[in-house]
């Protein structure tokens, strides 16, 4: 078998794979986090919580109703942007104002409760999801085996994380959003709903987090406490990205995705300071990020 | 009644009133001494040290969150480097006195928040918080894979030692007044910086930042010694914590201890001085009291509640909320 570096090609290959789909649930969070942060200001503390929400309504929802996954992948998210909507209208519209410092403390107070009160109730030893039958099985490439459920949790992400962008970037809807943030008054007196404006973008930042939650149900293990370490990571990846730059937060959870991957498979007790350490090199060298504009 | 008269009037009213304010203070600090000094014959000596620790801990965290206004997500590096230094040397140098442990914990704190200062110091708000905030996990990381820590398990059996090698600190009594006599140490010294030229200058880089600048202070070094400063305070409330426990655990690190400074400092009153302690007073024994009854399990969402309502209702905390309401109604 070929090796590099001492590695067979099997491994680096496969480690690769993991890491565009690490990377992709990176680029899908990253993203949610750069759309609520860029539009709103608001630094969303809670939305690993709601990566986890997505993931355990997933879950639930089979347990209990038996709802599939394709059900689940429309209903989760939905169920969780109205809790989003609703965090946003009781707890953080009130804050509106205040510096922005408190909508991240408030986020992160809302993200303990959430987690504190699902560990109550199911534990921390993580739930059980089994792939869609459709997705069972996989296939040879020659050099590696690609089984098809990650195939398509990595098409689903991206398509999604595309979809955002255009929809942020290109079209009438984004440019009324990146319009209101400027200038709240003035698109008022447009006649433009701004406050019910900024409920469903927080409603929707969430839903991105809860769209990644559904995929991550069946490859990962589904637990209260799933969001509170991948959250850090995103941070990271959204500061090497240059905040509030949302091509760029995709385009950098990808590639951090793959950084990682890349230590596991050459240096594995640091693939998990890896993103930090590229984040220190970074703001070392452009404060800013890679794609943020000079503040 | 000539113009004069009136003006050395109203100045000696001022004067009269200042002076029954600082009465007020001095009785206020003393008893509040009086009762420190007290209070180990009261209570188990061990959980007011702890208090004492966290309290030290929040007023650290205070100085740059409430007087500088950077708020750091990372302050648990610096108590966890404190505290693992601090119990890796007295555990593997026996020749060390406990003052030398800990004097090394607080400098290999104070070394680490310069270079957290020097590559976070040029973001504001939000972004300070989530440089510190990964700059931190990277430092968990560290100590997670490293062997000396013990991991997970934590470092275990952190000899106490003797003060200067005459003082036995096996006995908490002992202990107590030492961890007494440095928290005090202090807070009056943090109470000394913020009331000197510095201490406004930082206050000045607070409120307005563009305007420090505009004026000629320097407001990057400003701000960097107010965080290398809070870091060495935070190491040092850490090293004094694994002596006091004899033990450092990686807890200390993670982010979840930044997060509890924070609600500490917020809960009591940032940007007053009493507040942190009260808040760590309060923090520490809500989770105490909560973990000892039915409602152990409910300790996180407790403390979420508790963030979500203070952020909601009273910004300023509770010593905040009282001055508020003394200037109101007491003149």
């Amino acid at each position: 078998m070929s090796m590099i570096f001492g590695v067979p090609m099997a491994v680096l290959y496969g480690q690769l794979l993991i890491g565009v789909i690490n990377g992709a649930f990176y680029a899908l969070l990253s993203l949610g986090l750069a759309v609520i942060f860029g539009l709103l200001k608001i630094i969303n503390f809670a939305h690993g919580a709601m990566y986890m929400l997505g993931a355990m309504a997933t879950v639930i929802l089979f347990d209990n109703l038996g709802v599939n996954y394709w059900v689940a992948l429309f209903l989760a998210p939905v169920l969780v942007g109205i809790v989003g909507v609703l965090v946003e209208y009781f707890l953080l519209r009130r804050i509106a104002g205040q510096d922005h410092i408190y909508s991240l403390l408030l986020t992160f107070g809302v993200a303990l409760i959430m987690q504190g009160i699902l560990t109550n109730i199911y534990g921390v030893s993580g739930l059980r999801y089994s792939i869609p039958d459709v997705f069972k099985g996989g296939v040879n490439l020659g050099f590696m085996f690609l089984p098809f459920y990650r195939a398509w949790v990595i098409v689903a992400a991206l398509l999604l994380c595309f979809v955002t962008w255009f929809m942020i970037e290109k079209t009438k809807l984004g440019a009324y959003l990146r319009a209101g943030t400027e200038d709240s008054q003035l698109m008022q007196g447009f006649g433009i709903n701004v406050p019910l404006l900024v409920s469903l973008t927080y409603g929707f930042g969430v839903m991105l987090a809860a769209f990644a939650g559904v995929l991550a149900a069946p490859i990962y293990s589904v637990t209260p406490v799933m969001g509170s370490h991948i959250l850090i990571v995103v941070f990271a990846v959204v500061v090497i990205g240059g905040l509030g730059s949302i091509g760029g937060a995709i385009i950098t959870g990808i590639l951090m995705g793959v950084v990682e991957g890349l230590t596991k498979t050459f240096y594995p007790p640091a693939s998990s300071a890896v993103i930090f350490l590229v984040m220190v090199i970074v703001l070392m060298i452009r404060p800013n990020g890679l794609f943020g504009k000079e503040a | 009644m000539s113009q004069i008269d009136i003006q050395s009037d109203i100045q000696q009213t001022i004067l009269k009133q200042q002076k029954i304010d600082s009465r007020r203070k001095w009785i206020l600090n003393g008893v509040l001494l009086v009762l420190l000094l007290l209070a180990p014959f009261v209570m188990y000596p061990v959980f007011l040290m702890k208090i004492l620790c966290f309290a030290l801990f929040a007023v650290a965290f205070n100085l740059l969150f409430g007087f500088t206004g950077l708020l750091s997500f990372g302050h648990a590096a610096f108590l966890a480097t404190g505290g693992y230094t601090t119990g890796y040397l007295l555990s593997n140098f026996s020749g060390l006195t406990t003052e030398m442990g800990v004097i090394a914990g607080t400098l290999m704190a104070t070394v680490l928040g310069l270079g957290f200062a020097l590559l976070s110091i040029r973001r504001q708000g939000i972004y300070f918080a989530m440089v510190t905030l990964a700059l931190a996990q990277l430092v968990f990381f560290f100590f997670v894979q490293a062997s000396f820590t013990g991991g997970e398990d934590g470092m275990h059996g952190v000899p106490r030692g003797e003060l200067f090698g005459l003082i036995n600190l096996e006995d908490n009594l002992n202990l107590y007044y030492v961890v007494l006599t440095v928290f005090l140490g202090c807070y009056l010294l943090v109470q000394r910086i913020v009331s000197s030229p510095y201490g406004h200058v930082l206050k000045a880089i607070k409120q307005n930042e563009p305007r420090a600048i505009s004026l000629g202070y320097k407001v990057d070094r400003y701000k960097i010694l107010a965080f290398v400063m809070s870091a060495a305070l935070a190491g040092l409330a850490g090293s004094m914590k694994s002596v006091v426990f004899e033990l450092a655990s990686l807890n200390d690190a993670h982010w979840h201890m930044s997060g509890e400074v924070i609600l500490m400092t917020l809960i009591g009153g940032m940007g007053t001085l009493l507040g942190p302690v009260l808040g760590a007073t309060l923090v520490v024994n809500i989770e105490y009291q909560l973990g000892q009854g039915p409602l152990r399990d409910w300790v996180d969402p407790i403390l979420g509640g508790i963030f979500v309502i203070t952020v909601l209702a009273f910004r300023s905390g509770i010593v905040g909320e009282v001055q508020k309401f003394v200037r109101k109604n007491m003149g």
